[in-house]
């Protein structure tokens, strides 16, 4: 009996061994652990034993039991192991078929820039203002010192509602200034983006409607330092810490001292080449002290406030940023052009 | 406004180069917009003296010439020109060198012979009779300059000259002249600006002899002021004054026209020049038209007059438009013997709304637009007589008349050192600050400025603060960081709302799209939109672009669909676009319109139907936490299909109107699949935005879930089941999804089936069939009370 259970274990383990695939392995297991399995029928005849060899066979025969159900498992998880390899494999994908679509819209270019001009400020501690586009001419105009006869409220370059050119679309966000200090005592510190309508015809820099970013600030103190000091983090916000800016006077009739802002030319650090038109200097603004006529017209007491103000054309923002060489391309909205930001 | 460097150095001394110049001009508010080098395409093109001249044995009509070009030996040259002789002097092209337009001159051989350069004509150095009129007009240019063979001719011809291109802005009239621009240069530069009052001789005689000056309106016209000439003799102008207008971008006719645009230039007033003989009853008379009245203006064109337009005028009739142009009746011709120089200030206003209703904008009108000194008047008249003489192109009459019509002002101000240091941010000297100012040409006594009359754009201390900051410079200016009240900044509630429902747009596939706010009234003809609808009511502009821009738009739809229209032109298969669009919405009783934004949807391709756009807007619409809104059935817009169109309301409000897109209108606007468009009234949403939710605690029991099948009538919504659903289900019911309908076999005609799951969760227990059981039944007893509905 002794050899026997040798016999089973050593003929199992190698049947186990041989084993391919979980069936086989089951009836391995059927044929020497089941019900009429070999070693099963050994146990059975146990009751032959006399009493002193009864404890050991039983105890060699349950050694060669777990011996069988060790490799028996072990076998199953080896074959489980192999079975999940050969499945993984065969479900090897080509990981370079494109994903499943997930389609995403885009950002008009305009609004990528706004948003980036708006955060600049906001973040400085500005409100966005906000007014309306069909305006009085009292705002766009006369309270901003643009007196009666100016040639800008001509009507060969001003849209008009009324015949006594009293209601026109605004020319500029410039009337929102006016608009903020009529309602608000200073500290006043906001910008106005919106749409400005002048009468040019469309080319390739020039449209009837365009974009403007207005900023003001009103308070105790404020000096054309302070303007120069906002508008360098301004430029520098927006094209790197190393633009340069470089101020020159100019004039605009609502704010005195004036100023035009350039930045030194990205292409040719200053030198001068066709980007820049040779100046070495790109024109990105406009800005100045605001005109004490207009902070009275609007009941700030100028012996106590000072401002200053800036408007910049959003387009020229624009099309800078993304090397845009017609304006057109921006009220377009062919999807090649806006999917490409 | 063109200023010629050479012209430039008579008033002041500048050693700087172009660019230096430029620069410096430019940054202390001379705006340079660029710098021609005359004659910069020109090199290697000297004076030479023809020695020899011979026939071309194998040519009848080229000549071999020998000429000194200054050399040790003289080079030969083959020339077709006729016109040449021995001993003439000619520009001389040398080998090597180019021209005007690009053109290079090699040496070479014509019919044999060796030609080592060419002769040049006038119109090949860029040149014409205006410049030089004893030229040939063809043939050789034969110079009758002082030179001598190998001269440069660039310094023969006046193009040994530089012309700077000002931008000068509104507020500078006094800059569109070569001394204003000169006195800006010298306080740029520092340099001294040599300023010299005309000198007139003068023959004798009485001006009032010969003419009377009467203004009958003193507003529009402040000052006259006259000088008469005699003996005329018209000829050429000389070379330095035909030089000097051609760089100034003017062109030279004969030297009285010359004279007067030569002072034009040079101090910044405008003049004219009269034929005395065409003056009627010695007279000049400076009114407004007659009704009715008509003159032929100096281009030959009639012009008819309104009673707005100042005139110049003689005893009878007009004889020039004032500040505009002349007349052909007193043109100065070859006959003319006495002239009348005209030197007046005219109202800028006036003279530029003249200009644009006669559509003649000239040199002079630009000038007075901008409002003219009133003080320059005599100095011009002065110099102009003083050029006569110099010239020698006739005798002045003794005697000025000088009308002054109104009060001439003079601004003076105090100079507030510490406010205008305080403006700037500066620590700028007193003494600077004079300097600056005395060289400006202002008078500075006791800490009184007096503005000089040239200057009408200072009157307050901000004024002056900029006239010592330019010079003191921009850029020198510290730039600081301001220190004020501390003020709350940021977006608003709703800009950041606005922000984050054009992520969700962009985050659901639609692109952003930017159109035109105005329209025009075929886009609502193209929309099908009634004649009557009250979308039509739009503003209107009175002077538009054109037609198809004059409509302040009602609505963002047209914007949308043209756009839609022009990718699938493009060939953009699959498209989804949106727009915050402002619209403009008249209302009864105000002026101003009110302006609302909308938030337009748009799409067409394969994927696109009636409930992806719907499943799109529930989804923006959830975002601002507007989670039931209500589609409602509209049959009745004509933009859209009859049969798939909806409004959306919440809490009663109408948000919008959404579908696709009515077939006749896709197909107006040149699109060949099924569009899909939606118009949200943003501001409404933001109003209606339910307020932020707070946190409910998750019930701790399992949820049940239970389909129900049922067959109805064809024409049952959804949204009816779902009513009746929900109010049988009562408060365990949580959730009612519609997941399948069913129409055809074995459903009966003009029936339907509609599946749904139905959630039911309790707060207090797990639910179990005994609890959900009777909830069902009563469900379906209702719906088939209300809806004529079977279990399926």
């Amino acid at each position: 009996m002794r050899k026997l259970l040798g016999e089973i274990k050593a003929s199992s383990l190698s049947a186990i061994e041989e084993a391919a695939d979980p069936g086989a392995l089951e009836a391995v297991r059927v044929a020497y652990l089941g019900k009429k399995g070999s070693l099963t029928s050994v146990l059975k005849q146990m009751g032959k034993l006399s009493a002193e060899e009864r404890p050991v066979i039983g105890q060699l025969a349950n050694e060669v039991r777990s011996a069988i159900e060790d490799a028996i498992a072990e076998k199953a998880s080896q074959l489980s192991e192999a079975l999940l390899e050969l499945k993984l494999k065969s479900e090897k994908l080509d990981v370079t078929i494109p994903g499943k679509p997930v389609n995403t819209g885009k950002k008009h270019p305009m609004s990528i820039v706004l948003d980036e001009v708006v955060d600049i400020f906001t973040g400085m501690g500005y409100s966005v203002a906000e007014g309306p586009e069909v305006e009085f001419a009292d705002y766009n105009f006369t309270k901003l010192n643009t007196s009666a006869g100016h040639p800008a409220r001509e009507w060969q370059d001003t849209f008009y509602f009324t015949e006594d050119s009293s209601v026109l679309l605004r020319t500029q966000t410039s009337p929102v200034q006016i608009r903020v200090m009529e309602t608000q005592r200073p500290p006043i510190r906001v910008i106005s983006p919106g749409r400005v309508y002048r009468k040019d015809e469309v080319d390739a820099t020039h449209s009837p409607m365009f974009h403007q970013v207005e900023g003001l600030v009103v308070d105790k103190g404020i000096t054309m330092g302070d303007l120069k000091g906002t508008l360098n983090t301004l430029v520098k916000r927006l094209y790197g810490p190393d633009a340069q800016t470089r101020f020159r006077p100019h004039h605009f009739p609502f704010t005195e001292p004036s100023c035009e802002v350039d930045f030194q030319c990205f292409e040719c650090r200053g030198q001068g080449c066709r980007v820049c038109k040779g100046e070495g200097w790109i024109e990105i603004l406009g800005a100045g002290m605001v005109h004490p006529k207009v902070l009275e017209g609007c009941g700030i007491d100028t012996d106590v406030y000072s401002g200053f103000a800036f408007g910049v054309g959003l387009e020229r923002l624009t099309m800078r940023r993304f090397n845009i060489s017609d304006m057109r391309l921006l009220f377009e909205n062919d999807m090649r052009f806006l999917g490409q930001f | 406004m063109k200023l010629s460097r050479k012209w430039l150095s008579e008033f002041t001394d500048i050693k700087a180069t172009d660019k230096e110049y430029a620069d410096a001009m430019t940054l202390s508010g001379s705006k340079v917009e660029g710098v021609e080098v005359l004659g910069a395409e020109i090199s290697n093109v000297v004076v030479g003296r023809v020695l020899t001249i011979e026939r071309h044995s194998d040519s009848d009509h080229l000549w071999i010439c020998t000429v000194d070009v200054g050399r040790e030996n003289p080079i030969q040259i083959v020339t077709g020109a006729q016109n040449v002789k021995v001993g003439d002097l000619v520009p001389v092209a040398l080998h090597g060198s180019t021209l005007p337009g690009g053109i290079k001159i090699k040496k070479g051989n014509l019919r044999g012979v060796k030609s080592e350069g060419m002769l040049c004509s006038l119109k090949e150095l860029g040149l014409d009779l205006h410049d030089f009129p004893y030229a040939a007009e063809d043939g050789i240019f034969i110079l009758q300059e002082d030179c001598k063979p190998g001269d440069d001719i660039k310094g023969v011809i006046g193009f040994d000259d530089s012309v700077v291109e000002f931008e000068i802005t509104n507020n500078r009239p006094d800059c569109f002249s070569i001394i204003g621009l000169a006195r800006e240069s010298a306080v740029t530069f520092g340099t001294e600006l040599k300023l010299k009052a005309p000198e007139v001789k003068g023959s004798g005689g009485d001006i009032m002899d010969y003419i009377d000056i009467e203004i009958e309106d003193s507003k529009l016209c402040p000052r006259y002021t006259a000088r008469v000439v005699k003996n005329i003799k018209i000829e050429p102008s000389p070379k330095w004054m035909r030089q000097r207008l051609r760089a100034s971008g003017i062109r030279p006719i004969n030297n009285i026209v010359d004279i007067t645009n030569y002072v034009m230039l040079e101090y910044g007033q405008p003049m004219h020049a009269f034929d005395y003989s065409c003056v009627e009853g010695k007279k000049i008379v400076v009114r407004t038209a007659r009704a009715g009245e008509t003159l032929e203006t100096l281009d030959g064109n009639f012009r008819k007059l309104s009673t707005d337009m100042l005139l110049i005028a003689d005893a009878y009739r007009p004889i020039g438009v004032a500040g505009v142009m002349g007349g052909g009746n007193s043109e100065i011709t070859d006959k003319t013997t006495t002239i009348v120089f005209e030197s007046a200030n005219f109202n800028g206003v006036s003279v530029r709304k003249t200009a644009t209703a006669l559509g003649m904008r000239t040199d002079a009108s630009g000038r007075f637009e901008k409002g003219l000194d009133p003080m320059g008047t005599l100095p011009a008249v002065q110099r102009a007589c003083e050029l006569v003489e110099m010239l020698g192109a006739g005798e002045v009459v003794d005697g000025v008349v000088d009308v002054v019509a109104a009060d001439i002002e003079t601004v003076t101000l105090p100079l507030e050192k510490d406010k205008i240091n305080t403006l700037l941010g500066t620590d700028i000297s007193g003494q600077f600050m004079v300097k600056v100012l005395t060289d400006l040409g202002f008078t500075v006594e006791n800490g009184i400025v007096t503005v000089p009359s040239w200057r009408p754009d200072i009157e307050h201390y901000s004024d002056i603060a900029e006239e010592v900051a330019r010079f003191y410079g921009y850029n020198v200016i510290e730039p600081t960081v301001f220190r004020g009240a501390a003020v709350e900044g940021g977006l608003t509630a709703q800009q950041a709302a606005v922000r984050s429902l054009g992520e969700l747009c962009r985050g659901i596939g639609f692109t952003e799209i930017l159109t035109y706010s105005f329209i025009g009234d075929s886009d609502y003809d193209k929309l099908h939109i009634s004649p009557d609808s009250p979308l039509r009511k739009s503003l209107k502009i009175l002077n538009p672009l054109g037609d198809d821009t004059s409509l302040m738009r009602t609505t963002g739809l047209p914007s949308m669909l043209e756009v839609l229209g022009r990718n699938s032109s493009y060939r953009n298969r699959e498209v989804r676009l949106y727009e915050l669009a402002k619209v403009y919405i008249p209302i009864d009783g105000a002026i101003l319109p009110d302006e609302r934004t909308r938030l337009v949807l748009g799409a067409y391709g394969e994927n696109e139907d009636f409930f992806s756009l719907k499943g799109c807007l529930e989804a923006i619409l959830k975002s601002q936490r507007i989670t039931e809104p209500e589609f409602t059935a509209k049959s009745d817009n004509p933009s859209f299909h009859p049969g798939r169109c909806a409004e959306i309301t919440f809490g009663g409000k109408v948000l919008g109107i959404m579908g696709q897109v009515h077939p006749k209108v896709q197909e107006s606007y040149g699109i060949d699949m099924p569009v899909y468009a939606a118009e949200l009234d943003l501001d409404i949403i933001l109003e209606s935005r339910p307020p932020e939710a707070t946190y409910k605690p998750l019930s701790r029991y399992p949820s049940v879930y239970r389909d129900l099948a049922i067959v109805c009538d064809a024409d049952t919504t959804v949204a009816a089941i779902g009513k009746v659903i929900k109010l049988a289900g009562g408060a365990l019911l949580k959730e009612v999804k519609l997941f399948d309908i069913y129409t055809g076999s074995p459903i009966p005609e003009g029936k339907k089936s509609a599946a749904f799951s139905l959630e039911f969760c309790s707060e207090e227990q797990s639910l179990t069939d005994v609890d959900v059981a009777p909830l069902m039944e009563r469900i379906l007893e209702l719906l088939e009370k209300e809806l004529g509905a079977q279990i399926r």
